[in-house]
């Protein structure tokens, strides 16, 4: 057994050795360059349980796994092959969104007050969104939300502290609308299906928007707005069966997209109208033969299978399949590009510090108005005063391949984010009632 | 005539998928007095359960007969063992408490059940659909019918049917119906008041989990299925009046055919439509339609 006189002087010579330690260490170590720089400690909410977990948070965490990994690793493809974020190791926590706003919100205080997160990530639902924005300015934390689509987000208020660095719901309405009018120039009528909440009820309001300024003679012949995880859509596929529209928009997701392909297929519905599928892409290596050959889709930017051939798309597409077991769906790719986002910022503001770690303030600066690659294409944090970020999106055809069982987009049409994006000085409503003005599609 | 058709043959569907949910509650309240909100769990269960049974048998490619009875078999005997082990092993340990207190009871473990369930299946979303794909369709006035449908009609009729005759034409059903009028009276009549409250909750677990099971073909098994359940479940039960199982078979017509019809004709009030005609009748008839009278105990 050791005295407590022995202990007493081990401790002190310990004290005193990492005295020592950290009078050698040099300065620009101390202010948080490279070697010694504490890790950034970072929050990511998402849906972890629920029903929104396997389709948004699952594929989200996946993602932000790899990447974190990768990133502190240093092995990310150029121009992310620095170490870390502005080279201090990140270090995550994970919370659940499941549950009510004000739960989130909560765990958003407790991430800043109690766990001393420096910057906050994710969050998928935009109510949320919507909630926590406002305390995140309060509390003065830098917050990137990756996926949540509500456009009116940087519409209403100017946030200091609040990034997006995925476009908005009015991208995949306005594109939609474009390609479904390339397809059917003569499109007389079309009909609509969406989830009664904020995401179901934008979308629509959007595409249709959109559908009117483009195609002025085209009308909506049935807009249907059946509950959130309502399960049972015999009723509205009825309903669909009795319109004269040769096609329909849905915004579904997940369970609620996989209950309606599965009873709209049983009903003979594929075979009577096309779909059109804003969030398609994220289901069509689930379904497989079962999502019907000729539905366009869309994947909320030119994720997955509309991705460019990059090396950093490449790197993402391999590594996750061999990790996670299936090739990322969009939330993977908006996890992916929001933390390629943030390190762009952190990089660029360390840099402007000559490799001095910069806090979050001159994180945010770095991070408005930032232009950087993600895995699928150039992101430009164009709107909301350098806070919300546009890209080009992509719509296609599905075709399931029988020889090799897996499902292809084939007909891909792109579109410039200037085309699908409203300009900086408008807000999104106001320029598809105004007939999308200044939109270049060249 | 098509859309008034089609509003028709949705609305008896739908009365069915209601019927099939509420049966089991409406069995446990009518017996035990307990508002089960767990019933939600039982239907998750049997959803899960008869996804797994469906997804084995099909892989082998045996003849599909035979899958519908696997279906029902193995959400009915999984949701007959959670049933018998949350009265057993909870529930009997707060029959002295008051309705409210049992209620919550049944919610804490309602979401212990769908802990379990992640625990069990993952987070993940199964499939079940090879039984609505056998089933087929067919052509009625113009518009295509799902087969399955169809044969969900017939499983609630013989379910409404079954329960109608098992429990007025049976002596365990008479028991039962004792218990469900006085259980102070049946237990001086030396009814095994313990035992009854034992093999209903496990019948009430059998029968949310084979609406699950009847379920799971048309939809995505995934987490938070029960949710939806239970509401609608505890609206046809309260415009029903609740435990009767008149008041169920009637509760999930009108509601069946309120939505359907609110669907086609004016889709903006679908979701408030279910909740005004349970409102409407409970304004008249505050203990449901066919609530029988209560006898003044002195």
């Amino acid at each position: 057994m050791t005295s407590p006189h022995v202990r007493t002087g081990r401790s002190l010579a310990a004290v005193l050795a990492l005295a020592l330690g950290l009078a050698a260490l040099p300065a620009s170590a101390q202010q948080g360059g490279a070697a010694g720089q504490k890790p950034v400690k970072l929050g990511i909410i998402l849906f972890l349980t629920g029903a929104a977990a396997e389709p948004f948070g699952i594929p989200s965490k996946n993602a932000a796994d790899l990447f974190i990994q990768a990133m502190n690793a240093g092995t990310l493809p150029k121009p992310y092959d620095k170490p870390g974020f502005g080279s201090a190791k990140i270090e995550v926590r994970y919370v659940d969104e499941a549950g009510p706003t004000q739960n989130v919100v909560t765990e958003f205080r407790n991430l800043v007050q109690r766990d001393g997160v420096e910057v906050a990530f994710g969050v998928i639902s935009s109510g949320n969104c919507y909630a926590v924005a406002p305390i995140a300015e309060e509390l003065k934390t830098l917050t990137v939300f990756h996926d949540c689509g509500t456009p009116r987000l940087f519409e209403e208020r100017d946030f200091k502290w609040v990034f997006r660095p995925s476009p908005t719901g009015t991208m995949d309405s306005v594109a939609a609308a474009r390609y479904l009018l390339r397809k059917n120039p003569k499109l007389a009528s079309y009909a609509g299906i969406n989830q009664n909440y904020a995401f179901g009820q934008d979308s629509w309001n959007d595409f249709v928007l959109a559908m009117k300024a483009l195609a002025p003679n085209a009308t909506a012949a049935k807009d249907l707005f059946p509950k959130l995880f309502a399960g049972e859509y015999g009723a509205e596929i009825s309903t669909l069966l009795t319109t004269n529209a040769p096609v329909f928009h849905t915004s579904f997701w997940d369970g609620d997209f996989e209950s309606f392909v599965t009873q709209a297929n049983a009903r003979g519905l594929p075979r009577r109208m096309t779909m059109l599928a804003a969030l398609g892409e994220a289901q069509m290596f689930r379904l497989g033969n079962r999502l019907p050959d000729g539905s366009i889709l869309g994947a909320r930017g030119p994720h997955g299978l509309f991705a460019r051939d990059t090396e950093l798309n490449r790197w993402f597409q391999t590594n996750y399949t061999k990790k996670f077991g299936t090739p990322p769906t969009y939330p993977a790719y908006h996890a992916a590009q929001g933390l390629l986002g943030l390190k762009a910022a952190y990089d660029k503001a360390a840099a402007a510090k000559k490799g001095a770690r910069p806090n979050t303030e001159e994180v945010a600066a770095a991070f408005t108005n930032l232009e950087f690659d993600g895995p699928s294409s150039k992101i430009r944090m164009a709107l909301g005063k350098g806070h919300q970020a546009i890209s080009e999106t992509a719509y296609g055809v599905y075709k399931f391949n029988a020889a090799t069982g897996k499902g292809e987009i084939v007909d891909v049409v792109r579109y410039p984010a200037e085309c699908v994006n409203p300009p900086a000085n408008m807000k999104a409503e106001e320029w598809l009632k105004a007939g999308m003005p200044g939109a270049k599609c060249d | 005539m098509l859309e008034t058709l089609a509003i028709l043959t949705d609305g008896l569907t739908y009365a069915a998928y209601l019927f099939i949910v509420s049966v089991g509650l409406s069995l446990i309240f009518g017996v035990m007095k307990v508002l089960n909100i767990a019933h939600g769990a039982f239907y998750a269960f049997g959803a899960y359960g008869a996804a797994t049974a469906v997804g084995m048998y099909f892989d082998k490619g045996w003849p599909a007969a035979g899958g519908f009875l696997l279906m029902a078999m193995v959400a009915m005997v999984v949701g007959a063992i959670v049933g018998a082990v949350l009265e057993r092993g909870l529930l009997r340990f707060m029959y002295r408490k008051d309705e409210v207190i049992l209620a919550l009871v049944t919610y804490a473990s309602f979401l212990v059940l769908e802990d379990v369930i992640v625990f069990i299946w993952g987070p993940g979303t199964m499939s079940a659909y090879q039984p609505l794909e056998v089933a087929g369709n067919f052509m009625v006035g113009g518009l295509l019918l799902s087969g399955y449908d169809a044969g969900l009609v017939g499983v609630a009729f013989v379910l409404a049917v079954a329960t109608y005759l098992g429990l007025r034409r049976t002596r365990a059903g008479r028991l039962l119906t004792t218990v469900i009028f006085d259980r102070e009276i049946a237990a001086a009549f030396g009814i095994n008041v313990t035992l009854v409250f034992a093999v209903t909750f496990a019948i009430g677990g059998a029968l949310g989990a084979l609406a699950g099971a009847v379920m799971a073909p048309k939809i995505a098994v995934t987490l938070g299925i029960g949710v939806e359940v239970i509401v609608l479940a505890f609206a046809v039960v309260a415009i029903g009046g609740m435990g009767s199982m008149e008041g169920a078979v009637v509760g999930a017509l009108i509601v069946g055919l309120a939505r359907a019809f609110a669907v086609h004709v004016v889709p903006q009030v679908e979701l408030f439509v279910i909740y005004a005609v349970m409102a409407l009748v409970l304004a008249f008839r505050p203990r449901g339609l066919f609530a029988r009278a209560l006898p003044r105990k002195i």
